[in-house]
């Protein structure tokens, strides 16, 4: 067996790049689809690059979800070009109005591939930083600063209606929002323009591991973006469907049982004492409760809304289902939620102007909250309920008030503390992490794909 | 089957099916690689419509099965015809037993169900195994035998394997996640929203006595209204239906009246009609 020649080899190395690129973002592929891969660009050929990222995708890929992150190791590991953008060469450096002209022309034009050659010129032109080598590079933020795509709007909107003549259509109201949109497809065209011309520099395996943004549901909930937010919240309807199929799953695997012993013999008398029909447990039908406790402060509020509104969304898995925000004062929003299920974007927002959730000062005080939830709410937990406390348990060095946790957890079937920070870093400053996660079972809970783990294991049935 | 990617969309328009690239680069690998098509999407993208159409131009037939909630192996694969046997058994009395035996677990008293259908014989076959995600998860293992080495076993008539391997494509609406294992052996095909061209080529053909300027704005406002975040968003199906509904309704332009008094055909939540029409701002009359 001797080796392939040149490109081919390279092109091997390149597929398997890719892949390690795809797996280091916890993509699972396996060898098999590897070579499934390498047929796939045998049978398409390299002429065209669009059937060459659909071809890899559909070999690839076992899910939607991973294929914004595939887009961009493709854009690495098969780059549209090489080096700057080949016509002007980079003289525009100056004519930063000149680029903004173009770009409104292409804009009003909706034309995709002159857009991505202004991308490459801007990035090119405007993007490039640091001068000595090892320390040089190429910045997406620095490009769309300098050349605010979002300010041309009115520009654009101008120019299609002045084009267009019958600009009185009904469909013309929907104009500004289309123009924006072309305008965030613009962005990203730079941001992949960027990376690409980083990854030249640094080595594409690096880029593709460090410089690739995760799928929505690997990212962080304390770092999301407000992107990555949306992107979650509209995920909160197919994964609630997804465990709820689940749930139901796991109920009609516990209704089989476990055997009654004592009336399993007591069945067995009439037939000489041979147990002959076993005798299942029979269980009462009755759908738990279950009861919230989310800390919304700034810190953490991503986090508790999105798993609000995803356990709004599981809400006729239970027979009741009780959800209570807190900063540092406790207060009941179970009903601004099911408002909440029309307008998730504006939840949060909402709870923190119609709720009691301060008093005296912003910041959060878990001890004071509890408090005032066993106090108040105490009602509220009984031995069917199972509670669930979201939070980072940083309570700026108030009291934590253990006291009331040990009453909620004697009163409740199960509590669970649900914190999205990182493990390492419980107990570190004002957390009180430690403290509580001796009275209540503590687990960490830092992107949509634990939580849903989590939520799946730990939810009653 | 197909000679290259080109020649996938061309003769899928040929059936009324417009493809997008990345529908006819992956029926290109399918038919190429010989492995089955997963197609997840929204409900109305045309997932079983691709079925169909890749069906009318290889000149195949159609074997479907449609999966459900408790579709087990006598549904999906075969079943032994109890009442013929027992007819069989009663007629030949004076028969030694292991006569009988051998005859009655025979091909004549076999009732093969779609998965059997699609790998017995040599003319060509798309098999359909839709809504996939709907079935248990046993049948999925069921599938797995099926879909690797297309064979099945008989325990009494031994292994059939197919002579002819048929084209397989299975649809999901992800309302369970299927399991790794099935999606490794499939190509993985998402069928989203069309972009606006190509929807407008759609509209075009499926609704051709709709004016060029109309079509226009209808897939305008469905692009819009999909990028709100409503409950159910109008899929390529609503869009048609929209189309011929305008068409119906004798509209030349739309306006907010129409939009208002047909809003009910694209969406189909009274939150999502409310939502949308405050966001249109139908209510500006």
């Amino acid at each position: 067996m001797s080796a392939p020649a040149g490109p081919l080899a390279d092109l091997a190395d390149r597929l398997t790049g890719l892949v390690g690129a795809l797996r280091a973002h916890g993509v699972r592929v396996g060898t098999g689809e590897t070579v499934d891969a390498a047929r796939a660009v045998e049978a398409l050929g390299l002429a065209e690059r669009e059937p060459l990222r659909e071809g890899l995708a559909a070999t690839l890929l076992h899910g939607t979800g991973q294929r914004a992150v595939f887009d961009q190791v493709f854009d690495l590991y098969f780059p549209r070009g090489v080096g700057g953008p080949g016509d002007g060469s980079g003289d525009g450096s100056g004519d930063r109005d000149e680029l903004r002209e173009r770009l409104a022309d292409a804009l009003a034009d909706d034309d995709t591939a002159l857009l991505r050659q202004l991308a490459a010129q801007a990035v090119d032109g405007f993007g490039g930083y640091g001068s000595s080598p090892g320390s040089d590079g190429w910045s997406s933020y620095q490009t769309l600063d300098r050349l605010r795509p979002q300010t041309l709007l009115a520009r654009v909107r101008a120019d299609i209606r002045a084009r267009g003549g019958n600009g009185a259509g009904f469909a013309d109201r929907l104009l500004d929002d289309e123009i924006r949109r072309r305008i965030e497809a613009f962005r990203g065209m730079v941001a992949a323009e960027a990376r690409r011309r980083v990854a030249e520099r640094r080595g594409r395996d690096e880029i593709a591991r460090r410089a690739v943004a995760p799928s929505a549901d690997r990212v962080d909930f304390l770092f999301a973006g407000r992107d990555q937010l949306t992107e979650l919240r509209r995920a909160v309807q197919p994964l609630a469907r997804k465990l709820a199929t689940r749930l139901a799953a796991r109920r009609r695997r516990a209704a089989r049982g476990t055997i009654d012993l004592r009336r399993t013999l007591r069945g067995s008398l009439s037939t000489g004492g041979v147990p002959m029909r076993p005798v299942l447990r029979r269980r009462r039908p009755v759908r738990p409760e279950l009861v919230l406790l989310c800390d919304v402060s700034g810190s953490v509020s991503g986090f508790s809304d999105f798993t609000m509104l995803l356990v709004q969304a599981l809400h006729d898995q239970f027979s009741k289902v009780r959800v209570f925000a807190f900063v540092n004062r406790i207060d009941e929003v179970t009903g601004l939620l099911e408002h909440g299920r029309a307008d998730p974007e504006g939840l949060g927002a909402r709870i923190r102007a119609e709720a009691t959730l301060t008093g005296w000062h912003g910041s959060s005080d878990y001890g004071m909250a509890l408090g005032e939830f066993a106090e108040r709410y105490g009602a509220a937990v009984g031995p069917r309920t199972t509670v669930f406390v979201l939070g980072d348990a940083r309570t700026n060095n108030l009291d934590p008030n253990l006291a009331a946790v040990r009453r909620v957890a004697g009163q409740a079937r199960r509590v669970y503390w649900l914190n999205p920070e990182q493990r390492s870093l419980w107990g570190t400053g004002d957390s009180a992490a430690p403290d509580y996660a001796e009275l209540v079972e503590m687990h960490e809970c830092r992107t949509a794909r634990q939580l849903s783990g989590l939520i799946a294991r730990l939810l009653p049935v | 089957m197909f000679t290259s990617v080109d020649d996938v969309s061309t003769r899928l328009a040929e059936t009324g099916y417009l493809a997008s690239p990345a529908v006819a680069t992956t029926v290109f690998l399918a038919d190429r690689l010989g492995k089955p098509l997963l197609v997840e999407g929204p409900a109305g993208v045309g997932k079983t419509e691709l079925a169909k159409a890749v069906a009318e131009v290889a000149g195949a037939r159609l074997v479907r099965l449609q999966c459900y909630e408790g579709v087990d192996e006598s549904r999906a694969l075969y079943e032994w015809n109890h009442a013929k046997q027992l007819l069989r058994i009663s007629a030949g009395r004076d028969e030694s037993w292991d006569d009988t035996r051998t005859d009655i677990f025979s091909e004549e008293f076999l009732l093969p169900r779609p998965l059997l259908t699609a790998i017995r014989g040599d003319d060509p076959k798309v098999l359909l195994i839709d809504e996939t995600d709907k079935a248990d998860v046993e049948v999925e293992g069921l599938l797995l035998e099926v879909l690797s080495d297309f064979q099945v076993t008989v325990p009494e008539l031994g292994t059939v394997t197919a002579a002819r391997r048929p084209f397989v494509v299975l649809t999901s609406n992800a309302s369970r996640e299927l399991s790794e294992a099935l999606r490794r052996r499939c190509l993985f095909l998402h069928i989203g929203f069309p972009d606006e061209e190509l929807e407008r080529r759609i509209v075009r053909l499926k609704v051709p006595a709709l004016t060029e300027t109309l079509a226009e704005s209808v897939v305008r406002v469905v692009g819009a209204l999909r990028a709100m975040d409503l409950r159910k968003v109008p899929s390529v199906a609503e869009t048609i239906d929209w189309a011929r509904t305008l068409l119906a309704l004798g509209a030349d332009t739309l306006d907010e009246q129409v939009v208002r008094d047909s809003l009910g055909v694209i969406l189909k939540h009274q939150d999502d009609i409310q939502k949308a029409a405050a966001k249109l701002d139908l209510d500006a009359l």
